[in-house]
C-alpha cells in the first residue's frame, strides 16, 4: 500500500506490456492458481451477500405477501429516508457514536499512559484493564441492565426505572459501551505511544517543555497514526452499535440504534425490501466514515509512513 | 474416525485417497439411516410454557410406537418465539412439524404459506365444542389453519380488604384508588404499560371497552372511531393519575403480580391473566387470600370487555410428516390436555364443556400434594372468564399484524406522554401504511 513498495512492483509491469517470458507468464498463472480460492471465499462470503442486499434493496419484498414481490426501483429508499423513525434512529447513533468514542479516547489516552509509565506490575496493570474488553458484550450488558433495572437494580432506587426513559437509557447504553471498549483504545494508543522515541521527550524537555507540552507537541503528533486509526476503528465499530441496545432498552423509547431498525424490518417485520434497505444505507455510512478518516484526516496503519496517506 | 490402513500395508497417496472415498461411501448412509430411524419424531416449536412437559409425555404415551413428540423449547418473550420460527419458516426448513402459535400470528403464518389447513376429519375434531372467540383466531379467510391449546383474557384483581366491591367502570376505580391514596392505604392501579404486545393488549381492551373499534370489521382499513378516542383518552388519564407505579412504562405481566404480591406493595389494582390465582401464593400467603377477581372496568357507559389471548397449534406447510403432525396436533389440545393444563398450569381451556366439568383430575405434583383438583378448584373464576370470552374481541386479524402491534406499542409508549389528538392521528396515518405493507418500523 506505501509509496516505498511501488517502484519494486512497477519493474515488473512495465516489462509486462511488452511481452512476458513463458517462465514469468507461467509463474503468474500459478498466482492466480494460489490466489483463487481466496477470491473465490470473498467474492461468495463478502461480494454476494452485498450484492443480494442491493437488488433486494430495489424489491418490494414481504415475507409474509410472497406473492406481491415486485421491482420498486429506488422506492424503499424513498421510504426509509423520509420517514421520522430512521432520522431519529439515525441520530441516536450519531450521539452515541460521538460521546462515547470521544469519552474513550479521554479515557483510553489516559489508562495508556498509566500503563505506559507503570513501574510496578505492570503486566498486570495491562491484563487487569483488559478484562471488560474480554468479557461478551451480551453478558456485560445484562449485568448492567440488573444493575440499572427497577426491581433488581443496585444502582437505582424502587422509585426509579432509568431504563424507561429516552435520555437515562442513552446514558446507560454510552455507559456501558465506554466501559466495555475503553481498554481496546488503550490497547491501540499504547502501541502508539511505544512509538515516541524518549530521546525526543527527553530534548524537549531539556528545552523546557512543560509535561503538557510535550504531550501535545511531541507525542500527539507521533501518535497521530496510531490515534486515527484506534478513532477509525472504534468510530465504525460504534456506528452499528446493537448488542448493548438489544439487551438494555430493545429500542424502547427511542433509543433504537440504525442496526437495531434494520434488524426490527428484517426479522420482526420480514420486510426484506426495507430491511435490506437500511443495511445499505449503513453500509454507505460506515464508508463514507472511512472514507473521511482516510482521505480527511489522513489515517494509515500504524507505523507505516506518514507517506501511507496519499 | 482416522483413515488407517485396512490390511496392515503401507499406505500409497492413491490409497489413501480411495480409503477416504470408501469410508465417506461407507458413512454417508449410516448418516442417513439416522434420519430414517428419527422417522416418527414430531418436534414440537413452542414457548416454555409450564404445562409442555406433561402434555407431551401424556400423548407419547398414548402415542406408543405411532410417533413421540419431543418439544423443542422456544424463549420466553413472545417476539423471541414468533422471531425463532419465522426465520426458519422462511428458509423452509423442513425440522418443524408442529408450530405453538400466539393467538395474534395465525393470519400472518398462514398468509405466508407457513400452515397447513386442518380440513375434513381432523377439522372437525379441532372445531367441536370449541368456544366462537378463540376458534376466530385459529382461522383466516375461512379456513382453519390451526387448533387451539388454550385461551385466555385478563381480569380485574383486587385486595379484597381494600376494596371490598370491586369497582364497574374506570372511572370509579380511579376515585377509589384515589380515596386509598388519601388514607395512606396501597392504591395504585397495575396494568402493563411497557411498550410490548402488553400495552397493545391494554389499549385494545379499553377499546373494547369503550364499544370502540382500531381497524374497521374486515381489518383492511384504520378506523380509530369515537370509542378508540375515549379509550386513548383514558389511558392517558390514568397515566398521569399519580395512581399508577412509577415503573408503569416498564410493566410486564410478571412485574404486576410480582408487585402486587410483594410484603409492602403499594399496589391494590392489578389488571392480568388468570394465572395470578394460582402463582400468588406461592410469593405472598396473606395476599393470596386477600386476593379476588371482577370482570373488568367499563368505560364510556359501556361494560369491560377482554381481549382474547392464548395459543393455537399448527403444522407447519414444510412439515414431512403431516399426517402424525395432525394426530400429535389434536392429543395435544384433548379436552383431557386441556384440562390438564387449566387445572395444573392456570391457562383456560377453549372448550366449552370444561367449563361445567366436575370430575378431578389425578394429582398435578404427587411428590408436593396428593389432592385431586377439579376445575372448580382450581377455577373458582371460571365464571366470570367464560363471560368475558363471550364478549372478548380478537386483536386485529391481520397478516401484518406483528406492524401493527409494534407501531401502536411505538406510538402510546409511554403512555403518560399521549397527546389524545396528536397520538390519533399518528396512529391513523402509521397503522395505514402498515396496512398496505409499506412504511417503517420503529
Amino acid at each position: 500500500m506505501t509509496v516505498t513498495a511501488e517502484p519494486q512492483k512497477a519493474a515488473p509491469e512495465t516489462k509486462a506490456k511488452i511481452g512476458l517470458s513463458e517462465g514469468k507468464r507461467a509463474e503468474r498463472r500459478l498466482a492466480w492458481w494460489l490466489c483463487a480460492p481466496a477470491v473465490i471465499v470473498m467474492l461468495a462470503v463478502t461480494a454476494w451477500p452485498i450484492i443480494y442486499s442491493i437488488w433486494l434493496s430495489l424489491q418490494r419484498y414481504d415475507l409474509r405477501f410472497p406473492n406481491d414481490t415486485e421491482f420498486v426501483g429506488l422506492d424503499n429508499y424513498i421510504a426509509v429516508l423520509s420517514n421520522g423513525y430512521w432520522w431519529t434512529a439515525f441520530g441516536v447513533t450519531m450521539l452515541i457514536t460521538i460521546v462515547s468514542v470521544v469519552i474513550e479516547l479521554v479515557l483510553g489516552m489516559t489508562l495508556a499512559l498509566i500503563m505506559h509509565r507503570a513501574l510496578v506490575g505492570r503486566g498486570l496493570v495491562r491484563t487487569v484493564s483488559l478484562i471488560p474488553y474480554g468479557i461478551v458484550t451480551v453478558v456485560a450488558a445484562f449485568s448492567w441492565f440488573y444493575a440499572w433495572d427497577q426491581s433488581s437494580g443496585y444502582l437505582t432506587g424502587m422509585e426509579s426505572a432509568p431504563l424507561t426513559s429516552q435520555w437515562s437509557s442513552l446514558f446507560i447504553i454510552i455507559l456501558a459501551e465506554v466501559w466495555k471498549t475503553t481498554p481496546f483504545m488503550a490497547l491501540l494508543l499504547m502501541a502508539g505511544l511505544a512509538l515516541v522515541p524518549e530521546d525526543l521527550l527527553k530534548a524537549a524537555s531539556m528545552d523546557g517543555a512543560s509535561a503538557w507540552q510535550r504531550f501535545t507537541k511531541v507525542m500527539v503528533p507521533v501518535m497521530k497514526p496510531a490515534i486515527l486509526v484506534a478513532l477509525l476503528f472504534r468510530t465504525l465499530d460504534a456506528f452499528r452499535i446493537f448488542d448493548n441496545i438489544f439487551v438494555l432498552t430493545k429500542g424502547q423509547n427511542d433509543t433504537s440504534s440504525v442496526s437495531m431498525q434494520a434488524y426490527n424490518n428484517l426479522l420482526k417485520g420480514l420486510n426484506l425490501g426495507i430491511g435490506s434497505t437500511m443495511s445499505v444505507l449503513i453500509f454507505i455510512a460506515v464508508a463514507i466514515i472511512a472514507f473521511l478518516f482516510i482521505k480527511v484526516f489522513g489515517t494509515a496503519a500504524p507505523g507505516s509512513d506518514t507517506e501511507g496517506r496519499r | 474416525m482416522g483413515i488407517a490402513p485396512f490390511r496392515g500395508q503401507p499406505v500409497t497417496g492413491r490409497r489413501r485417497l480411495f480409503t477416504a472415498l470408501a469410508a465417506g461411501l461407507v458413512a454417508a448412509p449410516m448418516v442417513a439411516a439416522c434420519g430414517t430411524e428419527q422417522g416418527n419424531i414430531i418436534t414440537l416449536y413452542y414457548a416454555d410454557q409450564e404445562y409442555v412437559p406433561g402434555i407431551v409425555a401424556t400423548c407419547n404415551e398414548q402415542a406408543g410406537d405411532e410417533y413421540e413428540i419431543v418439544h423443542r423449547v422456544l424463549p420466553r418473550d413472545a417476539d423471541g418465539q414468533r422471531e425463532q420460527m419465522v426465520r426458519r419458516l422462511a428458509a423452509e426448513d423442513s425440522d418443524l412439524d408442529l408450530l405453538g402459535l400466539d393467538v395474534t400470528w395465525v393470519p400472518e403464518f398462514a398468509e405466508a404459506g407457513w400452515l397447513a389447513e386442518f380440513t375434513g376429519s381432523n377439522k372437525e375434531a379441532a372445531s367441536e365444542d370449541v368456544l366462537e372467540i378463540p376458534l376466530e383466531t385459529a382461522t383466516w379467510n375461512d379456513k382453519l389453519y390451526a387448533a387451539t391449546m388454550n385461551t385466555n383474557v385478563q381480569l380485574l384483581w383486587y385486595d379484597k380488604t381494600l376494596t371490598p366491591t370491586p369497582p364497574e367502570t374506570w372511572e370509579e376505580m380511579l376515585e377509589m384508588s384515589q380515596e386509598l391514596k388519601d388514607e395512606g392505604k396501597p392504591y395504585e392501579i397495575l396494568f402493563t404499560g411497557a411498550q410490548y404486545e402488553g400495552l397493545v393488549v391494554a389499549f385494545n381492551t379499553l377499546v373494547n371497552s369503550a364499544g370502540g373499534h382500531i381497524l374497521s370489521e374486515d381489518g383492511t382499513k384504520v378506523e380509530m372511531d369515537s370509542g378508540a378516542m375515549a379509550a386513548l383518552r383514558m389511558l392517558q388519564k390514568v397515566a398521569t393519575s399519580g395512581l399508577v407505579s412509577p415503573s408503569l412504562s416498564a410493566s410486564q405481566e410478571q412485574q404486576i403480580h410480582e408487585a402486587f404480591a410483594a410484603p409492602d406493595t403499594k399496589a391494590a389494582f392489578q389488571i392480568n391473566w388468570p394465572y395470578v390465582w394460582a402463582v400468588t401464593p406461592t410469593l405472598n400467603e396473606e395476599k393470596a387470600e386477600n386476593l379476588a377477581w371482577a370482570p373488568l372496568p367499563g368505560l364510556d357507559g359501556h361494560p369491560g370487555a377482554a381481549t382474547v389471548g392464548g395459543f393455537d397449534i399448527g403444522v407447519s406447510a414444510y412439515s414431512q410428516k403431516k399426517d402424525l403432525a395432525f394426530k400429535a396436533a389434536l392429543c395435544l389440545r384433548s379436552a383431557e390436555q386441556q384440562k390438564y393444563a387449566a387445572i395444573c398450569a392456570g391457562v383456560p381451556p377453549t372448550l366449552e364443556s370444561l367449563y361445567s366439568d366436575e370430575t378431578p383430575i389425578a394429582p398435578c405434583k404427587p411428590e408436593v400434594s396428593q389432592d385431586r383438583l377439579s376445575m372448580a378448584d382450581a377455577y373458582p373464576m371460571k365464571e366470570t372468564i367464560l363471560d368475558e370470552l363471550e364478549t372478548a374481541s380478537v386483536r386485529p386479524l391481520t397478516p401484518v399484524y406483528q406492524n401493527l402491534s409494534t407501531i401502536t406499542s411505538k406510538l402510546l409508549s409511554p403512555p403518560s406522554d399521549i397527546n389524545v389528538n396528536q397520538t390519533a392521528g399518528e396512529l391513523r396515518e402509521q397503522l395505514n401504511e402498515a396496512l398496505q405493507s409499506q412504511g417503517v418500523l420503529p
